[in-house]
């Protein structure tokens, strides 16, 4: 099965979807072509608004949109709406409980050629604290196919962030997704791997790697990231009483904090979390190379399953 | 340029000069009672607000989200307590509740709140988000072929943040002729005359170079608001911009045109005084 990236997925959704939704308008700032929201552009040029490099009136204008009765997807890329619009989309978008749907291209450190100006490490983090913002992280273009209508038709705002590149596909077909589901995609009663995004791929390649150290890891795929499966991070607490995050985004604020919070609470066990330990990171030659370096690796992984194994070893007595 | 409507009459006028002073003193008694709020720029815009709610816009305050009204959204949040009063006095909910402004069981927020209280189209409060939410609605009355016409009021200080002029090339970009923003200019900010902090002009020009219909009226001046906002109707291709020269803290003679009374509230001698001096006027 060839590897779509998610930009394109994502451009292909759209487009599909909003051929039979009148409804839907799509806005960029000048990025439609990386985006590739110019796939709906070309197809519906009435339904599609160009603002130019001015995120933050990307965000306004859809809120005008929203008001108005469209259901908006505004495109541009991740580090810019989280961190350059983020009082328009807190006060307009959360606060104000508008339906606008945000679709942050080239999150993580996927826009690898131009370093971190353009990486979007804690863009997770920033989104998960707004009230009322539902965040979606898929692993592949099926799951991509299956959120773009449920997203859409869900009456609030979304952040739906996604990456420039592709990864292995996760699921072989288009999956049944619900907001607040996680997916079970792999059992294992030593550890539960909790991830999300690009990270899915390589956490199933950890576990895999793992069983023939004896090792027997499951693997959730949390792509509902607010709101979180708690009932899911539960069971696995429980059964495997050992847990791991792995994110494509800092390790404060994102996945690893949200399932933190949620077995803190309930079920307490030690957690390990994979993902950017608080730095920038660097321009890289392509992307898993850049991730490899920078604490995302499989083996990453399998380390942190290993240490929360022993962890919880010795807290067991 | 005179933009004055012959068609509207000698009561009619005088009768919307009334409830600009009405307003004036119900939002002073409002920001009195509650010990915070923006008298100055409250003040200010008293007469476009009566215009615009008692007399230009299409609306109905029994059925506040009726999907063919005009829109209004006070960009320049802070002006809340006169949002709240015009709200009231054209009665989309009880006159009482301008009593509780601010109490935690009250729909009036600090700053307006399109979740809380029945006839705010847009949360506001922040600066800089008229224009560019405004031209949305438009586009979207537009394409959904819908006849409202979405009306903006604009602080003169909102003017220095960025946004505006995000907003304000999209606009025109767009030939939103359904949209018209006017700006309360009464040259003074929090930390004193715009003039000074960030001078703004040549204002109208600014307006002009992005392709906006650009109007300059007297803001207090109940005939020419109802010119010009009669005018702009026969704007189709273009957004207007309608520069209002007006006085901060107007009808209060201790008040007018001092930035420190831009966000405080008078004390209760403060309140009595200005109310003896704004009743003469109703």
């Amino acid at each position: 099965m060839g590897i779509m990236a998610q930009r394109e997925a994502f451009g292909t959704a759209l487009l599909e979807y909003g051929s039979h939704a009148p409804n839907v308008v799509v806005l960029d700032a000048d990025t439609s072509s990386s985006t590739l929201s110019k796939y709906f552009a070309e197809a519906f040029p009435e339904r599609f608004y160009n603002v130019g490099i001015a995120e933050p009136c990307l965000v306004d204008v859809a809120v005008g949109l929203a008001l108005g009765g469209f259901t908006p997807f505004i495109n541009a890329f991740s580090a810019l709406l989280s961190l350059r619009a983020l009082e328009q989309i807190r006060t307009c978008v959360s606060y104000a409980n508008v339906n606008v749907k945000i679709a942050a291209g080239y999150a993580g450190l996927s826009d690898y050629k131009d370093g971190p100006t353009h990486h979007s490490l804690i863009d997770i983090g920033i989104m998960r604290m707004l009230p009322g913002m539902t965040v979606i992280v898929p692993a592949d273009e099926h799951e991509i196919k299956a959120w773009v209508p449920v997203i859409a038709e869900h009456q609030g705002p979304v952040f739906l962030r996604l990456s420039r590149s592709g990864s292995e596909s996760v699921h072989p077909t288009i999956p049944e997704v619900e907001i607040g589901k996680g997916f079970q995609l792999r059992h294992g009663s030593d550890v539960s791997i909790i991830t999300a995004g690009l990270m899915v791929a390589r956490s199933l390649r950890a576990a895999e790697a793992l069983l023939k150290e004896g090792i027997q890891a499951g693997v959730i795929e949390m792509s509902s990231i607010k709101p979180i499966d708690e009932s899911l991070i539960l069971q696995a607490a429980h059964q495997t009483g050992a847990l791991v995050t792995a994110e494509e985004h800092s390790i404060i604020g994102g996945l690893g904090s949200a399932v933190a919070e949620v077995v803190t609470a309930h079920h307490p066990v030690p957690v390990e979390r994979v993902g950017i330990h608080d730095i920038f990171a660097r321009t890289g030659p392509d992307l898993d190379t850049l991730m490899d370096a920078f604490g995302l690796s499989v083996e990453d992984i399998c380390k942190a399953c290993r240490k929360v194994i022993h962890r919880k070893g010795n807290a067991g007595g | 340029m005179n933009h004055t409507n012959e068609k509207v009459s000698r009561v009619e006028i005088s009768e919307l000069e009334k409830i600009a002073y009405q307003l004036r003193i119900d939002s002073l008694e409002m920001i009195y009672r509650r010990g915070a709020g923006h008298p100055g720029g409250s003040l200010s815009a008293a007469e476009i607000v009566a215009v615009l709610f008692f007399h230009i816009m299409n609306v109905n305050p029994q059925n506040p989200i009726w999907i063919d009204r005009d829109r209004f959204i006070l960009s320049k949040g802070h002006a809340s307590a006169l949002l709240y009063a015009a709200l009231a006095r054209r009665g989309y909910f009880p006159i009482d509740d301008l009593k509780r402004w601010g109490d935690l069981d009250c729909h009036l927020q600090g700053h307006p709140d399109i979740l809380k209280t029945p006839g705010v189209d847009m949360t506001s409060g922040i600066l800089g988000h008229g224009i560019a939410i405004s031209a949305g609605l438009c586009l979207a009355a537009r394409a959904k072929d819908k006849p409202y016409r979405v009306y903006t009021l604009l602080g003169d200080g909102e003017c220095q943040g960025g946004i505006i002029w995000e907003g304000a090339m999209l606009a025109s970009k767009y030939h939103l002729g359904n949209l018209t923003a006017i700006l309360d200019y009464n040259d003074v900010q929090l930390d004193g005359f715009v003039h000074d902090i960030m001078p703004m002009e040549p204002l109208a020009q600014k307006w002009k170079d992005f392709k906006w219909n650009v109007l300059e009226i007297d803001g207090h001046n109940v005939k020419e608001i109802i010119g010009a906002l009669e005018a702009v109707k026969d704007v189709k291709d273009q957004p207007t911009m309608i520069i209002a020269h007006t006085v901060k803290g107007k009808g209060v003679s201790f008040m007018e045109n001092k930035s420190t009374w831009h966000g405080k509230a008078p004390t209760r001698q403060q309140f009595e005084q200005a109310r003896q001096e704004l009743e003469r006027m109703v």
